[in-house]
């Protein structure tokens, strides 16, 4: 039934959304095959939930750059999923890693909720990152396990980096469990409030942002943060695709 | 200071905060906010405590002072001495042996409801197993009318949640009539929109109503966004049939959602002046949730429960159509997996229904919580078998929008079918003009692509 021909306001149906419309019926329930796509998209989203990071191979995606684990004190999965604050802060054994420096930045792949993004995007967004602040101090890649978005206030501080930016899986919908944000603080020290932060969420070509348009973004930002010598609401009317964050900084939005 | 003496071992709870804290069944935002009971032990014996207190404490002492939380002066105020009376010489356990009795039936819980404060209701339900909170809320009937009526004996009524990620009309629509034809919408037509703004409000809030006169479908639209976007949009003469908004049970929590009594009082006379509703004047739309108060740092030492049993005295005194427990959404730093989920959902129903509210569920959760649909299948039964008002209804139980599972159309299907529950009246009529129902009066099944005929057809014939 074309649009031309139906009278009623339904004129596209299935085109028009992602929704799970028109699934049929088997009695009252779902057929077979609707109720198990819905299970394989849920079993992606936990898998991505609970995968740990995986330290060898973001090395070996690096190509070369220096990179220093680290974890948070949240210790494991059900701690972190439970006690946000724990995964805020940085274990003391690994804070003993961080040697200061004189950096410009920091950059922190942080697992969230969902390792599964950063084993998909982090380290190329990091080259593309590397392309766009040619003579920037760049200090080594913190690798960080158990991670939420504010560890990188204490990593960054210990590292005396001028801003950090933690690259950090967001939680896994249905439809995504790959999704990458990327949180820039400006002089990150514990405390920092959430809307002292800038956010680019939904990194995830093909699908959400691609690495170069989320590089563009976030090397502009970075830009004038150090421009500015600050991040967050701020910053926020100058560029339309740049969020500051509204909501809890666990990788949720 | 409290104290409970259990086989040789003396308890002290220095506060009634501390002690409905410790008496509350654990769940993770409690301990989050280091309120939990510090052993299984010490949580029992802080039960022995709360049922040896007189309801009549919870009228003296206040779990947050007057003088700073216009939420306690509200319940202070608002208590009908009157209503409790009957209740007054109890204490918490009895008040818990009563209402479980054949002497509490429909008509002597509503009298009461009025002099339940939320303290009273969530001290109850601390002692009070799964079973109880479902036989007490299945007795309460709490009937509220806009263009149907919910809450009616052996009825089930269904929110249809159409989200769309960038809230387009066509995608908005299908999703419409996928749960038209499966029964569902007889709460409400109600859409979270993913952006937030009257104008983009006021086109979602015409797609429904033009829908809604075209198929003449008895039943009530909603814009889910901020409240003051919602009076902007009523001012700007936008077809507003329920006001919503997200409402917590502390002064701080409602400040960090940008609102305070008076901007709801504000909200309620403006949305009532409009007298859109056919069959009764009961215009709001609230949603809460445990774990709101904690997530905004206003939670005074209390524990989550109890802070969401004071949303309800918010939600009570503007007579709302609607309310929402929107449970699994906050996630497992606050409930942890399925058994806290359904331990909480059932609390809330029950605190709500015990206060006189049209309590609905979203039965929800989030991909990291420990959580699945089987987990979803037994609450929406158990709450089904509670009387739940009303539940939601989401293509597939999939939210594409805000990226959580709910119940599906299906799922309605299902436990209308299990409990012999039908929809609201005047909607059950339109299904029957439309021919959706069939001999047993269930849902005719209805290929999508069928739908726009079928609906076509009843317009042309009316």
């Amino acid at each position: 039934m074309s649009a031309v021909a139906d009278p009623s306001p339904f004129g596209r149906l299935r085109g028009a959304t992602q929704a799970r419309i028109g699934l049929g019926r088997a009695g009252n329930g779902l057929p077979t095959v609707p109720l198990l796509d819905f299970q394989l998209a849920h079993a992606r989203a936990r898998d991505a939930v609970h995968a740990a990071l995986d330290i060898d191979l973001l090395t070996r995606q690096l190509e070369g750059r220096q990179t220093i684990a680290v974890d948070s004190s949240a210790g494991d999965r059900a701690t972190f999923l439970q006690r946000p604050d724990l995964g805020r802060r940085l274990d003391p054994a690994s804070a003993a890693h961080l040697a200061r420096g004189e950096y410009d930045a920091v950059f922190i792949l942080a697992d969230g909720l969902s390792a599964t993004a950063v084993h998909a995007h982090g380290a190329a967004l990091i080259g593309a990152m590397a392309e766009r602040l040619a003579g920037w101090r760049i200090a080594p890649v913190v690798l960080a396990r158990q991670a939420r978005v504010a560890l990188g206030d204490d990593i960054g501080a210990a590292l005396g980096a001028a801003q950090a930016v933690v690259l950090i899986g967001e939680r896994p919908g249905l439809s995504a469990a790959d999704s990458l944000g990327a949180y820039l603080t400006w002089d990150p020290r514990p405390g920092r409030r959430d809307s002292e932060r800038n956010c680019i969420s939904n990194i995830r070509p093909p699908y959400g942002l691609s690495h170069a348009a989320a590089a563009d973004q976030l090397a502009w930002l970075m830009k004038e943060a150090r421009k500015r010598r600050l991040s967050g609401v701020a910053l926020k009317d100058e560029h339309a695709g740049a969020s500051p964050i509204l909501t809890l900084d666990d990788g949720r939005e | 200071m409290y104290r409970a003496d259990v086989g040789g071992t003396r308890h002290a709870f220095r506060d009634l905060a501390h002690l409905l804290a410790a008496a509350t069944p654990f769940r993770s935002g409690d301990a989050l906010a280091g309120v939990a009971a510090e052993s299984a032990e010490q949580r029992v014996a802080a039960r022995y405590a709360l049922a040896d207190l007189p309801l009549a404490t919870f009228l003296a002492e206040h779990l947050i002072p007057y003088e700073v939380d216009e939420v306690t002066r509200l319940i202070a105020d608002g208590h009908d001495a009157a209503a409790f009376a009957p209740i007054a010489h109890l204490t918490v356990g009895g008040f818990r042996e009563w209402l479980l009795s054949v002497d509490a039936g429909a008509a002597e819980l509503a009298a009461v409801a009025p002099g339940v404060t939320p303290e009273m209701a969530a001290a109850v339900s601390k002692l009070m197993r799964n079973q109880d909170l479902i036989a007490v809320a299945r007795k309460c009937r709490n009937i509220t009318r806009f263009r149907t009526t919910i809450g009616l004996p052996g009825r089930l009524a269904v929110r249809l949640q159409p989200n769309h990620p960038t809230d387009d009309p066509a995608g908005v629509a299908a999703s419409i009539l996928d749960g038209l034809l499966m029964g569902c919408g007889d709460a409400v037509i109600g859409i979270n929109p993913a952006t937030d703004s009257i104008e983009g409000a006021t086109v979602l809030l015409q797609l429904i109503d033009e829908l809604r006169e075209r198929y003449a479908i008895p039943t009530q639209s909603c814009v889910l966004t901020h409240v003051t976007n919602t009076m902007a949009a009523i001012t700007n003469g936008a077809p507003v049939d329920l006001t919503f908004q997200s409402i917590a049970g502390t002064e701080a929590a409602n400040r960090g959602f940008g609102i305070d009594l008076a901007l709801l009082r504000e909200a309620h006379d403006a949305t009532l002046s409009l007298g859109r509703g056919t069959i009764g004047d009961n215009v709001m739309y609230f949603e809460t949730g445990q774990g709101a108060a904690l997530s905004a740092d206003a939670h005074h030492g209390i524990d989550q429960q109890t802070l969401e049993a004071r949303a309800y005295a918010v939600a009570r005194v503007f007579r709302p159509f609607l309310v929402n427990t929107v449970v699994g959404f906050i996630g497992p730093e606050y409930l942890y997996d399925g058994k806290q989920i359904i331990r909480a959902a059932l609390e809330d129903h029950f605190c709500g229904k015990l206060m006189g509210l049209p309590m609905g569920c979203d039965v929800c959760y989030t991909n990291h919580a420990e959580a699945d649909q089987d987990d979803m299948d037994n609450l929406l039964t158990l709450l089904g078998v509670a009387g739940v008002s009303f539940v939601m209804g989401i293509p597939g139980a999939d939210d594409i929008m805000l990226n959580y599972q709910s119940t599906s159309f299906h799922d309605a299907l299902y436990v209308r079918d299990v409990l012999g529950l039908r929809p609201a009246p005047e909607f059950e009529a339109w299904l029957d003009g439309v021919g959706l129902l069939d001999a047993r009066g269930g849902i005719r099944p209805v290929a999508l692509e069928q739908g726009p005929r079928l609906l076509s057809a009843a317009e042309i014939a009316r």
